[in-house]
C-alpha cells in the first residue's frame, strides 16, 4: 500500500512538474489529496503492520500522519487562493504545486520509516522540495533564504549522516549491523556508551535545523519568513514534526541505556536555550511572520523540556507537538489575508485589523490565546502537564527560568498582537482595502477548534495512541 | 600505505590553510579525490566488484573531476576574483588548524576500539573540523561551498573505516555527496552569481528581525 501510495504522490509530482493546464493541475491536486487521506485511513486501520520492510504505521507515525493530513487540506485551499490572487504564470503554479505534493509525501514517508538511514533519506527530501518552495518569489530576499536554508541543512543532513556513522561503530560492538529502530532499541543496553554519546550529538544537532531548537534553528527562521505562508504553515507545523520523530525515535534508544541522564542535560539544555532564544527575538522582533516562527521555536523548546524530564512529560510533549501544529498552521493560513489588508509584514504598519476583516481577527485572537496556552486553548493542557512533569523531577530551578521566560514572551507577543488588532496604523490609506471572503477563514476556525477540543476533551482512541508511542520509554 | 595516503591528506588541509588563491583550493579538492579514491580501493577490499566499481567511479569521477571541473567553471563564469580572502591571516589558520589536529589526537586516543582504526578518526574529525573552521572565516560564498566539499571528504573517510562491515553506509554517503552538491552548486549558484554581482558572503544580510 506504501508503494502505491509513494509511486502515485511521485507521479502526481511529475505530473504537476510538466503539465501547465488550469484544470488539470487543480485536479491532480485534489487527487494528491485523496490518495493522502486515503493512505492515512488505510495506516489507521493496520496499525503495527510493516510494509516495503522500511515503513512501519507505528503509534507515532500514525498520530502525526493524521495531522499532516489534516493540515494538508487547507495548505492546498490556501494555496490555490494564494496563487489565484498572486496571479501566478503557469510554469511558476506548476514548480509550486509539484514542490508542495512531494514535500507533504516526504514528511508523511519520513514519519513511517522504522530505519534510522530511510528517515535521514526523506529528510533529504524535505530539504529539497523545501527550497523550491521558498525561491517562489524569485527575487534577492528570496534567494537568499534559501540560500541559507539549503547551506544549513545539508550541514545539518551530513551531521546525522556523521551521527549514523558512530551509532553504527557503536551498534557493531552489540554485534549486530541492523540499524533499523527495532534492532536498535533491542540492542540499546549494550551499545557502546563512547560512540553512542557522540551518535547523539550528531544526530540531535542535525535535527534541530527542522525541529527548530537551538544551535541550527536560524534557517527555518529565514525559510519561514521568506515562504509563501501556506508554505511557511506547513514549515513551522508538520515539517518541525519530522525533526520532533527524529529526534524521538533515536532518544528511546538513549533512554534505554545507561546515558539517560546525560542524554536529558544534553536535551535540556539545548531546550532552556532555545526558550531564551526564542524570549530575545520576541522582544525585537517587528516581522509578524518571523514572530511566529520564533513562538515555533519557543513550543519546540517547551516539548523539549518535556521529553527531558520524563514521566507525564512525554506524554504531554507528543500532544504539544500536535496540538501546536494545528494552532501554528492556522496563524499562518491568517496571515496570508493580513497582508493581502495591509500589503506590509512589519507590526508598525499593521493595525486595527477588527476594522477591515473581523472573520480574520477573530482567527488573529483565537490563535494568539491558543498560541500562548490560555484557557480553553488545548496547548494550557499539555504545557500545564509538561510543567507538573518539571515539577515532578524536582527541577524547581528550571521551572521557574522556564515560566519567566515564558511570561515575557506572553507580553511582548500579546502587546504586538493588540496592536495589530486594535491600534489604528499610521499613515494608513484604507480607500480601497481588499475585501476577504469571511469564508476563508473556516478552516483556520476549524483548526484552531481541533486544538482545543483535542487538548481538553481527547478521544479514547488518540490517547491510546500517544500512550503506544511512549510505552518503550523508561519513567 | 593506507596511512601514507591518509596522512597526505592531513596535509593538504595544512596547504588549504594557507592557500591564498581560489584555484589553490579547487586543484586541492581534486587531489584529495585522487586520494580517496587510492584508500578505498586499498580498504575496502571485502565488498562486491559492482559496488567497489561505483565508489570508486563516485570518487575520481564527481569528487575529482566533476566539481572541480565546475567549481573553475562557476569562477570565470562569475568573475570572482581569484583571491580567498580569509578574515585571519594565515599564519593564525595555520594555528588553528595545528590546534585542531592536535585535539582530534588526544580525543582518539583515549578511544579502546578495535573496530575502528583510530588513524581513520582522527583524519575524519579534523577534516570535519577544519571544514567548518573554512566556512567561519572566509568571506565568498563560493569558499563556503568549498568548505562543505572539505567537509564532505571528511565524512567520507569515516564511512571508509566502516565501510567493509556495512557497504550500505558508504553508498547513502555517495548519495548525500551527490544530492547535496548538486542541489547547493547546480541550482543555487547559478542563480546566486546571476543576481548577486559580487559574491560576498556580507550581501547575504538583508533578511532580518526588524
Amino acid at each position: 500500500m506504501i508503494g502505491i501510495y509513494l509511486l502515485g504522490a511521485f507521479s502526481i509530482a511529475g505530473c504537476l512538474f510538466i503539465i501547465n493546464n488550469k484544470q488539470a493541475v487543480y485536479s491532480l491536486l485534489a487527487v494528491f489529496l485523496a490518495l493522502q487521506s486515503w493512505f492515512t485511513i488505510h495506516a489507521f486501520y493496520n496499525a503495527g503492520n510493516t510494509e516495503l520492510a522500511y515503513f512501519t504505521y507505528d503509534s507515532l507515525g500514525i498520530i502525526l500522519l493524521i495531522t499532516l493530513s489534516i493540515i494538508a487540506i487547507p495548505a492546498a485551499i490556501h494555496s490555490w487562493i494564494y496563487i489565484e490572487n498572486h496571479k501566478e504564470n503557469p510554469r511558476q503554479r506548476s514548480i509550486y504545486l509539484s514542490a508542495l505534493v512531494l514535500l507533504i509525501t516526504a514528511i508523511g514517508a519520513g514519519y513511517l520509516s522504522n530505519h534510522i538511514a530511510v528517515i535521514w533519506i526523506f529528510t533529504e527530501l524535505t530539504t529539497l522540495s523545501a527550497a523550491a518552495l521558498i525561491y517562489h518569489h524569485r527575487n534577492k530576499l528570496a534567494l537568499e533564504g534559501t540560500w541559507k536554508y539549503v547551506f544549513i541543512c545539508a550541514i545539518s543532513i551530513t551531521f546525522i549522516f556523521i551521527g549514523i556513522l558512530f551509532l553504527s561503530i557503536s551498534l557493531q560492538h552489540a554485534g549486530s549491523t541492523d540499524l533499523s529502530y527495532k534492532n536498535l532499541y533491542t540492542n540499546s543496553e549494550n551499545l557502546n556508551p563512547f560512540w553512542l554519546r557522540l551518535a547523539f550529538l550528531f544526530i540531535f544537532t542535525g535535527f534541530t535545523a527542522k525541529l527548530g531548537l537551538v544551535p541550527m534553528f536560524t534557517a527555518g527562521i529565514d525559510a519561514k519568513d521568506k515562504a509563501p505562508a501556506p508554505v511557511g504553515a506547513l514549515l513551522a507545523s508538520v515539517l518541525m514534526n519530522l525533526g520532533f520523530v527524529g529526534i524521538f525515535r533515536f532518544y528511546i534508544v538513549i533512554a534505554n541505556s545507561p546515558l539517560l541522564d546525560w542524554a536529558r542535560l544534553v536535551v535540556g539544555s539545548a531546550a532552556l536555550l532555545s526558550l531564551f532564544v526564542a524570549t530575545v527575538y520576541m522582544l525585537k522582533v517587528k516581522n509578524i511572520k518571523r514572530m511566529l516562527a520564533y513562538s515555533g521555536i519557543e513550543h519546540m523548546g517547551l516539548v523539549m523540556l518535556g521529553l527531558a524530564a520524563g514521566g507525564i512529560g512525554y506524554y504531554a510533549a507528543i500532544l504539544h507537538v500536535v496540538l501546536h501544529a494545528f494552532v501554528k498552521s492556522s496563524m499562518f493560513f491568517q496571515y496570508n489575508q493580513l497582508y493581502r489588508v495591509f500589503q506590509s509584514k512589519s507590526i508598525y504598519h499593521v493595525g486595527n485589523y477588527f476594522k477591515y476583516n473581523t472573520t480574520g481577527a477573530m482567527v488573529l485572537l483565537l490563535g494568539f490565546i491558543s498560541a500562548t496556552a490560555m484557557p480553553p486553548s488545548g496547548l494550557f493542557v499539555s504545557e500545564f502537564l509538561i510543567f507538573r512533569s518539571l515539577f515532578d523531577a524536582g527541577q524547581i530551578f528550571i521551572l521557574i527560568l522556564a515560566l519567566l521566560l515564558l511570561s515575557m514572551i506572553i507580553w511582548v507577543f500579546g502587546k504586538n498582537i493588540f496592536k495589530m488588532l486594535f491600534i489604528p496604523p499610521v499613515g494608513f490609506d484604507d480607500s480601497n482595502v481588499t475585501k476577504i471572503s469571511p469564508w476563508e477563514s473556516v478552516t483556520q476556525f476549524v483548526l484552531l477548534a481541533a486544538a482545543v477540543y483535542l487538548g481538553l476533551n481527547p478521544p479514547v482512541a488518540f490517547v491510546q495512541l500517544i500512550q503506544d508511542s511512549i510505552n518503550l520509554l523508561p519513567l | 600505505m593506507i596511512h601514507v595516503l591518509l596522512i597526505t591528506f592531513l596535509i593538504t588541509l595544512f596547504y588549504m590553510a594557507i592557500a591564498n588563491r581560489l584555484m589553490t583550493y579547487i586543484n586541492v579538492l581534486a587531489f584529495q579525490g585522487v586520494l580517496l579514491f587510492f584508500v578505498v580501493f586499498i580498504q575496502l577490499n571485502e565488498i562486491n566488484t559492482l559496488n567497489l566499481v561505483l565508489i570508486l567511479l563516485e570518487t575520481i569521477v564527481f569528487k575529482s573531476l566533476a566539481v572541480p571541473i565546475f567549481l573553475t567553471h562557476l569562477l570565470r563564469r562569475n568573475n570572482i576574483t581569484r583571491e580567498a580572502e580569509p578574515y585571519l591571516p594565515n599564519f593564525v589558520s595555520l594555528v588553528i588548524t595545528t590546534f585542531i589536529v592536535v585535539i582530534t589526537i588526544l580525543i582518539s586516543s583515549t578511544i579502546e576500539d578495535t573496530h575502528l582504526d583510530k588513524i581513520f578518526f582522527v583524519v575524519a574529525l579534523s577534516t570535519l573540523f577544519f571544514g567548518l573552521y573554512l566556512i567561519a572565516t572566509r568571506r565568498k560564498i563560493i569558499t563556503h561551498v568549498m568548505g562543505y566539499m572539505v567537509i564532505e571528504n571528511g565524512v567520507f573517510v569515516l564511512s571508509l573505516a566502516i565501510g567493509n562491515e556495512m557497504p550500505m553506509l558508504v553508498n547513502m554517503g555517495i548519495m548525500l555527496d551527490i544530492f547535496a552538491s548538486v542541489l547547493i552548486l547546480g541550482i543555487l549558484f547559478n542563480k546566486i552569481g546571476d543576481v548577486f554581482k559580487d559574491v560576498d558572503v556580507d550581501q547575504l544580510s538583508n533578511l532580518k528581525d526588524v
